[in-house]
């Protein structure tokens, strides 16, 4: 019962979500919000059980004594968000708004940065021409640079158009092959999971 | 009698789809049953097949091994359930060699789901004690938050093998870089074809699309999951069938000069 219960839910709901997308009736639309509402209760609960999680590893940690200073900055950031949103509110002009601007958001935008110097690293590593699919690879990449950069121009005015024919034709088939094979992947795994062919997500077999 | 088109229950604008579907549906359905009894042999996936290799490496290393599944998917996205039969698998080999298992994740649903499939491999594989939750753990919902406090994680416990399976956006080369920085061996899965590119550069094995989806099958060995993907094949050669078709049909409308048709337009 603690097995089919569940599956008989996912199939349940699996099946209606799946018709209420063909459907513009005002009923089926409100069936399908009032799923999406539902999700988004349960996500708010599992949210609870994240931040008390997040928490409890964190407190634990800190009494243990391992990355002390780093745990108790999380904790920090945990705390002092909601409190200063509960006391002074979000609007502009108050210390939760400064501290998303000047603390968060900096913070964000230091890790994106990070980007920049993987995909150099990463570029490095993956030019190499130590085989015949890497030197396609690498010539792709450089004629691909070279158009969407300033000098290529310089160089060649063919160089866009080959550019634009890369992207649009070898790459854009291989890319839509991918998908189709994706796409296909998600279905029938979509459906194993309905008629509870596939059931790990119960946490097992029996 | 009043069409059912007329009372706006059926959108005939998405027929096209729904018969498609309709038409898929009942071949995955018929021959997932029609064959699950018999055997079947799947190529080998070397990313995959470097999953064992992978929790023998961290095992002799000593060290953790450390699984992701990203920060664009949620518990409904076919890809993450996809990530979570792996994740079963993954945590059959760690509970029999008593390897640390590390899993940090952006969604709280991911992640209460995760632990009950951890602690299910570890019961099963008879080593409850062995299961440590906090390991299973909910670390931010901002996308670089996530990726700043998994990064953290790598570079502190050094993890031997990495696992980066799901839906990745932006943070994939941040971590998968990051895991090559710290030399772990890395096994990396996404349905984001733009992430893919980066983690074929930056991670020693890459599923590539559907692959991620075939690994439940692959490494269970479930005769009604690989008939299931006995369904994909056929269905991929029906929609290259229909592709061929379709570029002849043009091909000879525009050699002949004739009015385009469209009909393959859906």
């Amino acid at each position: 019962m603690a097995r089919k219960f569940p599956l008989a839910v996912c199939f349940l709901f699996g099946v209606v979500m799946f018709l209420q997308y063909f459907s513009q009736h005002e009923a089926a639309r409100a069936v399908n919000q009032a799923i999406l509402d539902y999700w988004q209760i349960v996500f708010a609960f599992t949210l609870i059980l994240g931040v008390f999680s997040f928490a409890r590893n964190n407190v634990t940690e800190v009494r243990r004594g391992r990355d002390r200073v780093y745990r108790i900055v999380g904790l920090a950031g945990l705390l002092s968000m909601p409190v200063l949103a509960l006391i002074w509110g979000i609007k502009a002009d108050t210390p939760f708004m400064w501290m998303f601007e000047n603390v968060q958001a900096p913070m964000q935008s230091t890790v994106f940065a990070l980007l920049a110097i993987f995909v150099a690293s990463a570029s490095f590593r993956g030019f190499r021409a130590r085989s015949l699919p890497a030197a396609v690879l690498l010539i792709s990449a450089t004629v691909m640079l070279l158009s969407r950069s300033n000098i290529g121009g310089f160089f060649s005015d063919v160089l866009p158009d080959v550019a634009n024919w890369i992207r649009d034709y070898p790459s854009m088939a291989a890319r839509r092959a991918i998908l189709i094979g994706i796409g296909l992947g998600s279905l029938t795994t979509s459906l194993r999971v309905m008629v509870g062919i596939e059931r790990t997500w119960l946490g097992g077999e029996k | 009698m009043v069409p059912l088109a007329a009372t706006g229950w059926f959108d005939t604008d998405s027929l096209p789809t729904l018969v498609t579907s309709i038409i898929s549906i009942i071949i995955v359905l018929y021959v997932t049953y029609a064959l699950r009894k018999r055997e079947f042999k799947v190529r080998r996936i070397a990313g995959l097949a470097a999953v064992d290799d992978a929790v023998g490496r961290a095992t002799e290393m000593a060290r953790p091994v450390l699984y992701t599944p990203g920060w664009g998917g949620d518990i409904q996205r076919p890809t993450t359930i996809a990530s979570l039969n792996i994740l079963s698998h993954v945590a059959d080999k760690t509970a029999v060699y008593d390897c640390r298992l590390v899993f940090p994740t952006h969604d709280p649903v991911i992640m209460a789901v995760a632990q009950e499939v951890v602690h299910e491999s570890y019961m099963k594989a008879g080593y409850p004690d062995r299961y440590r939750p906090a390991d299973i753990a909910y670390v931010s919902s901002s996308q670089f938050g996530y990726a700043a406090a998994v990064d953290g994680l790598l570079t502190r416990l050094k993890p031997a093998s990495v696992f980066l399976l799901g839906t990745f956006e932006a943070e994939s080369l941040i971590l998968a870089e990051t895991g090559n920085s710290i030399n772990a061996i890395q096994v990396a899965g996404t349905d984001s074809t733009i992430q893919l590119s980066f983690f074929i550069v930056a991670c020693d094995y890459t599923l590539i699309g559907e692959e991620v989806f075939a690994a439940s099958g692959y490494l269970s060995g479930n005769k009604s999951i690989l008939a299931s993907i006995r369904a994909q094949d056929i269905m991929k050669v029906l929609i290259a069938a229909f592709i061929l078709v379709a570029v002849v049909w043009v091909s000879v409308e525009n050699l002949t000069g004739s009015t385009p048709d469209n009909w393959w337009v859906f």
